[in-house]
């Protein structure tokens, strides 16, 4: 573990922003913090960082306790959510800062300042300045400023939100090889599951300040601990009695079911199950691309369900068949997997492993 | 009279203070309070759309576009009347000023300027302005950083009372410094044991200076630092610079023409100041006589030529004020420019 957090708690006035939060980030990770807003993870972020104190519990980077250590001395680099670039600096000093004050140089901060500008490909970008940029360029910039003194720990906070949808999505998978081709140990918030599944090793799942779940996000998706985590990784649409479904009798529970748990069959298909299948209408149609995304009404609820495209045509108001393999009944605050009951004891696992 | 003219190109308090006076708060002001990189974009589109699409309906339209489209019979007139109120109450009694105190020739003129009195309270009144505005840059500095930078208790009204000195008037402040440090006063026994003098007095003058301009500088830099925030800040102390570094690298620039403006704001009314320092002043003649308090004596001794030709020291000196604040308004809003523009 290089970075840990221990027990910490952590209140402003009556919002409790972490609750016993712990968990380890192993060295040379790229850790995802993700929940939703108000979930606490950009307090923990700060409180790593040194910008807040924990009211009760232990940080430790690196196996030393740095509770009451500054900021500038816990080795890290941050990148703040709206990058915070010193806009009345060129992009050479806004990255040569964190240098200079450490009285490295001049030397040698230029040839740090030239290494950083080459990795992050605004080479001839030294003289302008942050409001010349866009905001891909200056989000690099800003990873390049957190990067010069060496750091051992990088955090950023909401490191894509400043930035456009289609920016985004390349900024990530940039950041996710910067940070394996340097094999600096890092932690990013983001509300965002995408982004987090994406760019990612391991995910923390924060809800209420509570750390609901840590790992891969494959486990994530697959094994979710809470129902707050089903519901959230993932289209999750929620369900107030699973046995209402068809296949899923037995002790009632609430749950929830994903778009890729549910199969329309095509119209004339007879299905090789019958005894399991559900009657629904088509709501509605979406165009999604690589599927159609049909909304279903079966019974009185209302659920979206993927459909390929080559499959023959279905039109809004078709009565339809639907086989529901499986979905996640919530039993307390566990979490279960309820297969379909009339699939059961066959190869149930050929539509759904990861 | 004429004194009083001169007085009146000082700056106009209620418009120091009011929002829209400051341009250089521009775009940002406006918004402020959203994330700074997030205002700087917003300031700049907003330019853009009054640039290219300015008569878009029910977009707010720059103004100037919608007085050039209204009605040429109003436009007129209302343009005639401001010009004529400006000329009449601004530019003609200025140029009286001018006129009458070149009106006995070069030489009087000379005389009455390099007279010793004349020099004495001239150099009483730069040094009453010069300390004012060093204070009170200090204590705008202070306390626009404490207002925007932490939260404490009493902070609302640290904010109403940095203003008192607008509301109250000049007449009154000097009066509280008669009745804090004057014979009356319970510190009068203490400070006469050490030989203090504070009231009819240079110590006094300079009180009442700093006293009516106080809040300039702090409410030049309390909009523009809070419409920074203060991530920029975190940033650097974050990488470990120390509280100076942070000051002269990262915020110094950002309210640099703010500070700038509030300074030359100040300089203008310290030294015009007449009110305050009329009531602390006792004017003893070449001792604790000022500029403006002279040009009253001169002029209720009836040597309007000498009157006038001082006054019109404090004119010039208005004069220049004026161009700065122009020139400083410019560059600012340049900078401005330069900061929210090319955002793409």
């Amino acid at each position: 573990m290089y970075v840990e957090l221990r027990h910490i708690h952590k209140s402003f006035d009556a919002v409790r922003a972490a609750r016993d939060v712990s968990f380890g980030v192993d060295k040379g990770a790229l850790a995802a913090l993700l929940g939703p807003s108000g979930s606490g993870k950009t307090t923990i972020l700060r409180m790593i960082a040194g910008l807040q104190n924990p009211d009760y519990g232990d940080i430790l980077i690196d196996g030393l306790r740095v509770n009451d250590m500054p900021p500038s001395r816990r080795g890290i680099g941050f990148v703040f959510q709206n990058y915070a670039l010193f806009r009345y600096m060129t992009v050479f000093d806004n990255i040569a800062f964190g240098l200079e004050v450490r009285k490295i140089p001049r030397a040698a901060v230029r040839d740090r300042v030239s290494e950083l500008l080459a990795l992050i490909g605004l080479e001839g970008f030294e003289r302008r300045y942050p409001a010349q940029l866009s905001g891909g360029q200056k989000q690099r910039v800003a990873f390049a400023r957190a990067l010069a003194p060496n750091p051992s720990l990088l955090l950023l906070d909401e490191p894509f939100a400043a930035v456009d949808a289609k920016v985004r999505r390349e900024l990530r998978l940039w950041l996710r090889e910067m940070v394996g081709r340097l094999g600096v140990t890092s932690i990013f918030v983001t509300h965002d599951q995408d982004e987090a599944v994406e760019a990612a090793d391991t995910i923390i799942v924060t809800n209420q300040g509570v750390v609901e779940q840590l790992g891969r996000p494959a486990e994530l998706y697959k094994d979710p601990a809470t129902p707050f985590v089903a519901g959230f990784i993932g289209d999750s649409t929620p369900l107030d009695d699973v046995t209402a479904l068809k296949g899923f009798e037995g002790e009632a529970a609430p749950g929830a079911v994903r778009p890729e748990f549910i199969r329309i069959l095509p119209p004339g298909e007879v299905g090789q199950y019958p005894n399991c299948l559900e009657e629904a209408v088509v709501e509605g149609i979406l165009f999604r691309g690589a599927w159609l995304e049909v909304r279903l009404a079966v019974g009185g609820i209302s659920l979206p369900a993927r459909y390929p495209l080559e499959d023959p045509p279905l039109t809004v108001g078709d009565a339809v068949r639907v086989m529901i393999y499986r979905l996640y009944a919530f039993v307390g605050e566990r979490v279960i997997l309820r297969q379909n009951a009339g699939l059961r004891g066959m190869n149930s696992d050929y539509a759904y492993s990861i | 009279m004429a004194s009083r003219l001169a007085l009146g190109m000082g700056p106009n308090p209620s418009q120091a203070s009011s929002p829209e006076s400051p341009p250089h708060q521009g775009g940002v002001g406006a918004i402020s309070g959203m994330k700074a990189g997030v205002s700087d974009h917003k300031g700049s589109s907003d330019e853009e759309c009054g640039r290219s699409l300015p008569f878009r309906p029910g977009e707010a339209a720059p103004r100037r576009e919608r007085g050039a489209r209204g009605n040429p019979w109003v436009n007129g007139p209302l343009i005639a009347v401001s010009l004529a109120f400006i000329l009449i109450m601004l530019i003609a009694p200025l140029a009286v000023v001018l006129v009458e105190a070149f009106s006995a020739g070069v030489s009087v003129y000379l005389d009455a300027v390099s007279d010793e009195y004349a020099l004495r309270a001239l150099v009483l009144t730069l040094k009453a302005a010069s300390l004012a505005i060093a204070v009170n840059t200090l204590f705008g500095l202070t306390a626009a950083w404490a207002v925007t930078r932490y939260a404490f208790k009493g902070k609302s009204l640290l904010i109403t009372v940095i203003d008192i000195p607008f509301s109250v008037s000049p007449v009154i402040a000097g009066l509280i410094f008669i009745l804090t440090f004057g014979r009356m006063s319970w510190l009068h026994p203490w400070l006469d044991a050490f030989g203090i003098s504070i009231v009819f007095d240079t110590p006094g003058i300079i009180l009442a200076t700093i006293f009516v301009t106080m809040p300039f500088v702090a409410r030049e830099l309390i909009p523009t630092l809070e419409a920074r925030g203060t991530d920029e800040e975190q940033a650097a102390a974050l990488m470990g610079a120390g509280f100076l570094t942070i000051f002269r690298r990262v915020t110094l620039p950002h309210i640099r023409w703010a500070l700038i403006y509030g300074v030359i704001l100040c300089s203008a009314r310290a030294l015009g100041e007449f009110g305050a320092v009329s009531v602390v002043s006792g004017r003893l003649r070449g001792k604790t006589n000022t500029l403006p308090l002279h040009v009253e004596i001169l002029y209720n001794e009836y040597k309007f030529t000498a009157a006038f030709a001082v006054a019109s020291l404090l004119a010039t000196a208005a004069l220049f004020i004026l161009a700065a604040r122009v020139a400083v308004e410019w560059r600012s809003r340049r900078a401005g420019g330069e900061d929210s523009g090319h955002v793409r």
